[in-house]
């Protein structure tokens, strides 16, 4: 108690807000404000805020609470009927107390009491505990959505204004079935009050934001847009937020706003600094509705009326122009406001993209901020000039502040600024600046803050990948990195490192020497010595001619450092030490004496003891040209994103992708992601450097155009962008698997997987095609056509039908042309072979001759019988050829069954060959084909001879099957 | 806006409006991390910061922090004039505002804001029409409470 009474006594002394009150209306406004009697209102409240504060500890202010509460649930509980006011006093207490943060379980009836009381204030506790503690008991809701109902059809302003606050605050699915329908109404209603629209607006967006399936599109939408003609400007601000969200989702339903807005806009741009009275804010005409209107026009292309367009360009002119205007006012307000609006404008300009005049005024103008003394104006004019320099038409002309921007990355005192400092030298670094990006942001890491080093050495690692035109350069980059970052220098970035220097043998020798080099460091990162062994017992050859690098030099560099390594580390250098023994053959006796050594052979390490066990047997046991074939260097990576940008889009998020993406790269840029030899810098191009960044590897799952006809799908489908790594092998590999199988997917990217499960006897076959769409929405028009040879003929048995026995009943059955999200469609195929055929039919079906075999058994004799009429020389098809994969009977043996031939035991003299023999069965004739295949484990190679009755069946088998191996 | 918090100095939470929807237990892991965050800032930084994905807009009136969250696409000046704006609004409404105010009337400090921000975006900007929908509402307040104190008032004469 004494606390309000000093509370009240000291409101002049206790610490003001750091407002400037422009126009205060006298020194004695408290005493006139009704905020006093509101005080007097629910002195009990009072009373107990106050207590509160004065408790001591934490269990006092428990203690005091609880005491509380008990007396709230007596009087809540009591016989006697407690008045409004009293109602309204324990409530806002149960409030107080929920926002201090304990729990309030009770309270929530008296509350809804309060809704249907027809004085404001009552009324105005009520909504708010309801707003603030929604409570999902349904009887509850039911009550309340009833009081708002009330309210709502109240035609009492301000009672309606307090009904839709509530909605909107609660912005639950519950209060979105309940009024989504009727607020649209009451916001074009034209009796409706400016205030009720205003607010009716902004519950509406909530509600749209919560549930937008619950709010129906109408005849309403087309007067909401042309709220934007509002006198009032409260009114517009509300309807433009609402526009704002609705257009992002029905782009062509609003279209019109873009012409009245940019009128809007215009009006005000325009207008003088005192011409709309309140809505001016320290001398800036209306700044709020400012901004969300050149926040809508960021949802559409540039107009494409002329005239519209042309006013449009006026107004962002215009705008640029006041921010070189002297300020009308020195206050912060006066420049916040007006920046904000630049701001917004640039964005847009950024938006457009298609005005370059602009973009570089654009620029000029976040220059001018770079070195202002504000830091809030130099972050954010960093993080604009961030987009800035993705645009082909600013991007030269963002390069021109390096200096200050590297300045900043050196000087900012905020790390937060410095952050966007370091964004922005990503995001304006090309093959002209790479070098001296790459070396301020090393010089910077090794004093930046530890929450961002990752970040930064992700982003190094990015450019000077991206950016090497030597990859000298590169690799002394990445080697500075754990240098001078090691614990931040991720797996994914060392991994990189490998992968480069493993796919290009130009820069092989220069790594070893210089990670060589650098493992001579008393104290070297773990991650280098990672990197060192793993090149060393790659490509420690090539510096071995050195006396100062010679083979025991490093061997005994390397092994100086495995005892202060992790097993992780320890391992990898066991496989360097096995790799050693290949290399360098003198080495051999050390490093077995290592191997041996108790320390490895019994590690505790499992992995350790196990690599140290198998590598000391393999390096005993197997002779020098099994030791060369095991330990040969490693192939080449295949190509793929880079991880290193995957892990980098990972931290920022999906959005920050593209931002630090710029989309306009040289062509040059993606060659090195995959080892090519990367081509000098040609002229900004919007250009496929997007792949590199994984851009092109997600094409949007959207639906076939509706008028497309499935031919073009198709062609879409199987034509997509090349660099799209597909999910499961290529077509080419999953055709030729089908060679000796009959079921597995055939084709599979993101957007559709066709799967086959195929039968053949004789010479039919049958095949049923299961097409799967992957994506989410609905194809159309989906019908795959079958073109085949002319000896091939192909009933389609049903059209496309869902996976149903109805299905192949009804041979003819209705085609499915539509296939939904997520869902199966089936097609089945009868397959009749007239005559022997080479091409299978188009769309790749795996239908290849040798489906239409027959297996025959025979003796020995009768082989050999056979084998000798079908002497013709071209009768016979021959090819050597290296195994592509491991030599195993048992898989050979399944292949050739699989082919569809007999295999013939005993009948060649060497059991390590195969004979086979059938017959292919068309309608026309049948063609003998008899089989013998020879592998040469020795040379890895494989001899395969076909010999048939036609020329053709035997060169396309040999072929077919000699891809096989 | 996602959200706009109040604190003080010393980290005590003053008000907290959500605009998204949260789970009480999310709401005061929120609210902790970003306090601390706010608080070991220093004088001279700049307003605006990253946290997950919003972006953050603060700034200080004394004895208060004012935090503001928004989205990636939202305008961070125009927001720290939203801040300035609310300041203004419970300036004028209690005169000179101070913290004490907002502690001990903290329903009117969210009416106030009701009214000028809504679901997370500006309702109405004029200071004027504003205070003109919270003095109404007082005003009709005054009147059922005018009838409690002359009540009260009068009973006191009698009996005098």
């Amino acid at each position: 108690r004494t606390e309000i009474a000093e509370y009240r006594a000291n409101r002049s002394v206790v610490p003001r807000c750091a407002v400037p009150c422009p126009a205060r209306p006298g020194a004695d406004t408290t005493a006139i404000m009704p905020a006093v009697s509101k005080g007097d209102g629910m002195r009990g409240l009072a009373v107990f805020i106050s207590d509160i504060r004065n408790c001591k500890s934490k269990e006092a202010e428990i203690k005091r609470i609880n005491k509380e509460l008990a007396n709230i649930r007596s009087k809540f509980k009591g016989d006697k009927a407690l008045d409004g006011y009293s109602k309204k006093k324990y409530v806002c207490k149960l409030l107080f107390i929920f926002l201090l943060g304990h729990d309030i379980d009770f309270g929530h009836m008296e509350a809804v009491n309060l809704l249907s009381s027809n004085k404001y204030t009552e009324k105005q506790i009520g909504y708010l505990f309801i707003s603030v503690l929604v409570n999902s008991n349904s009887e509850l809701i039911r009550l309340i959505n009833n009081a708002i109902k009330n309210d709502l059809a109240s035609r009492n302003p301000t009672f309606m204004c307090l009904a839709l606050h509530c909605i909107a605050n609660v912005g639950s699915r519950e209060m979105g079935e309940a009024f989504a329908a009727d607020i649209p109404r009451i916001l074009v209603a034209g009796d409706s009050m400016d205030s009720v629209k205003q607010s009716a607006a902004l519950c509406l967006l909530r509600l749209y934001k919560a549930s937008p399936d619950l709010v129906p599109m109408g005849e309403w939408t087309a007067r909401v847009v042309h709220l934007l003609n509002d006198q009032h400007m409260g009114v517009v601000t509300a309807a433009v937020s609402l526009i704002t969200c609705l257009c992002k989702k029905n782009p062509d339903d609003f279209k019109t706003c873009i012409s009245l807005a940019v009128s809007r806009l215009s009006r005000i741009v325009s207008s003088a600094s005192t011409d709309l009275q309140d809505y001016t804010y320290y001398f800036v005409p209306a700044p709020w509705l400012s901004v969300k209107l050149l926040r809508l026009l960021q949802c559409y292309p540039p107009p494409e009326d002329a005239a519209v367009k042309g006013r449009l360009v006026e107004c962002l002119e215009t705008v640029l122009n006041k921010a070189q205007e002297p300020p009308k006012s020195k206050k912060v307000q006066h420049s916040n406001a007006k920046n904000a609006i630049l701001f917004e404008t640039i964005s847009l300009i950024i938006h457009y993209d298609s005005e370059p005049n602009l973009l570089v005024r654009a620029c000029n103008q976040l220059g001018q901020f770079l070195q202002h003394r504000e830091t809030n104006l130099r972050y954010l004019a960093l993080e604009s000039m961030c987009t800035l320099a993705s645009s082909e038409f600013s991007h030269e002309a963002v390069k021109t502040h390096i200096d200050t921007v590297i300045n900043a990355l050196k000087t900012e005192r905020d790390v937060s600024v410095r952050q966007r400092a370091a964004d922005l030298l990503y995001a304006m670094c090309d093959r002209s600046n790479a070098k001296q990006i790459v070396s301020e942001m090393l010089r910077y890491l090794e004093t930046a803050d530890y929450a961002i080093r990752e970040e930064i050495v992700l982003k190094v690692a990015i450019l000077a990948e991206k950016y090497a035109v030597d990859y000298s350069w590169y690799v002394d980059t990445i080697l500075n990195l754990i240098r001078i970052a090691g614990d931040y220098v991720s797996e994914e970035v060392w991994y990189r490192v490998l992968q480069i220097v493993t796919n290009r043998d130009d820069v092989q020798g220069y790594a070893a020497k210089t990670v060589f080099e650098a493992l001579q460091a008393p104290a070297c990162h773990e991650n280098m010595v990672k990197v060192g062994g793993y090149i060393l017992g790659e490509f420690g050859n090539l510096i071995a001619g050195d006396p100062r690098s010679s083979p025991p030099v490093q061997f005994s560099l390397l092994h100086s450092k495995f005892h202060l390594c992790s097993v992780a580390t320890r391992a990898l250098l066991l496989s360097t030490y096995i790799k050693f023994i290949n290399l360098f053959p003198e080495t051999k006796a050390t490093i077995q004496g290592v191997l041996r050594a108790g320390s490895q052979l019994r590690n505790a390490d499992v992995e350790l003891q196990q690599r140290a066990v198998e590598y000391l047997t393999l390096s005993s046991v197997a002779s020098t040209d099994v030791l060369a074939t095991v330990l040969e260097e490693m192939p080449p990576f295949p190509e793929r994103e880079s991880s290193i940008l995957a892990k980098l889009k990972r931290k920022k998020g999906p959005g920050a992708a593209s931002a630090l993406d710029d989309g306009r790269r040289d062509p040059s840029s993606n060659d090195i992601n995959g080892g090519v030899e990367p081509t000098p810098s040609t002229v900004s191009t919007p250009s496929p450097s997007a792949d590199l960044l994984g851009l092109r590897a997600a094409p949007p799952p959207a639906a076939p155009p509706a008028s497309a006809g499935a031919g073009n799908l198709l062609v879409d489908v199987f034509d997509g962008p090349a660099a799209q790594p597909s999910l499961g092998p290529t077509p080419e590999e999953a055709f030729l698997r089908f060679v000796c199988k009959n079921n597995g997917v055939l084709f599979e990217n993101q957007l559709l997987q066709i799967g086959v499960k195929s039968e053949f006897r004789q010479n039919l076959g049958r095949m049923y095609l299961f097409y799967g769409n992957k994506t989410s929405v609905q194809f159309q028009n989906f019908s795959p056509t079958v073109v085949h040879p002319g000896d091939l003929q192909t009933h389609i048995l049903s059209g496309l039908g869902h996976p149903a026995p109805r299905q192949l009943s009804s041979p003819r059955g209705s085609p499915q042309t539509q296939v939904d999200g997520g869902a199966q469609v089936q097609q089945v195929l009868n397959i009749e072979c007239l005559r022997d055929f080479l091409t299978p039919p188009l769309l790749s079906l795996p239908v290849t001759i040798n489906k239409f075999f027959q297996p025959t058994e025979m003796a020995a004799q009768d082989f050999f019988q056979r084998w000798k009429q079908l002497s013709l020389p071209q009768q016979e098809a021959q090819k050597i050829f290296k195994a592509n994969h491991p030599m195993d009977a048992e898989v050979t043996k399944a292949k050739l069954l699989g082919f569809g031939s007999a295999l013939l035991d005993n009948v060649d003299p060497n059991p390590e060959n195969f004979v086979g023999a059938g017959i292919i069965q068309t309608k026309a004739l049948q063609v003998g084909c008899l089989l013998r295949l020879e592998p040469n484990a020795q040379a890895q190679m494989y001899r395969l001879t076909l010999r048939t009755s036609k020329e053709p069946v035997s060169r396309h088998l040999c072929e077919l099957l000699a891809q096989q191996f | 806006m996602q959200f706009m918090l109040l604190f003080s100095r010393q980290g005590k939470l003053r008000l907290q409006k959500w605009y998204v929807p949260l789970s009480d237990k999310e709401k005061k892991k929120i609210t902790r991390e970003l306090v601390q965050t706010v608080l070991a800032r220093k004088p001279k930084m700049c307003s605006f910061l990253e946290w997950r994905d919003l972006k953050i807009v603060y700034k200080r009136y004394a004895s208060l922090y004012f935090c503001c969250a928004i989205e990636d696409q939202d305008n961070e000046l125009i927001t720290l004039e939203i801040i300035h704006r609310y300041v203004e609004l419970l300036d004028k409404y209690f005169g000179s505002v101070c913290e004490l105010d907002i502690i001990f009337n903290f329903e009117k400090a969210y009416f106030i804001l009701d009214e000028f921000l809504l679901g997370g975006e500006v309702q109405e900007t004029s200071k004027k029409n504003v205070l003109k929908a919270i003095e109404q509402a007082d005003l009709l307040q005054e009147k059922t409470e005018t009838m409690y104190h002359s009540k009260s008032f009068i009973g006191y004469k009698k009996a005098y």
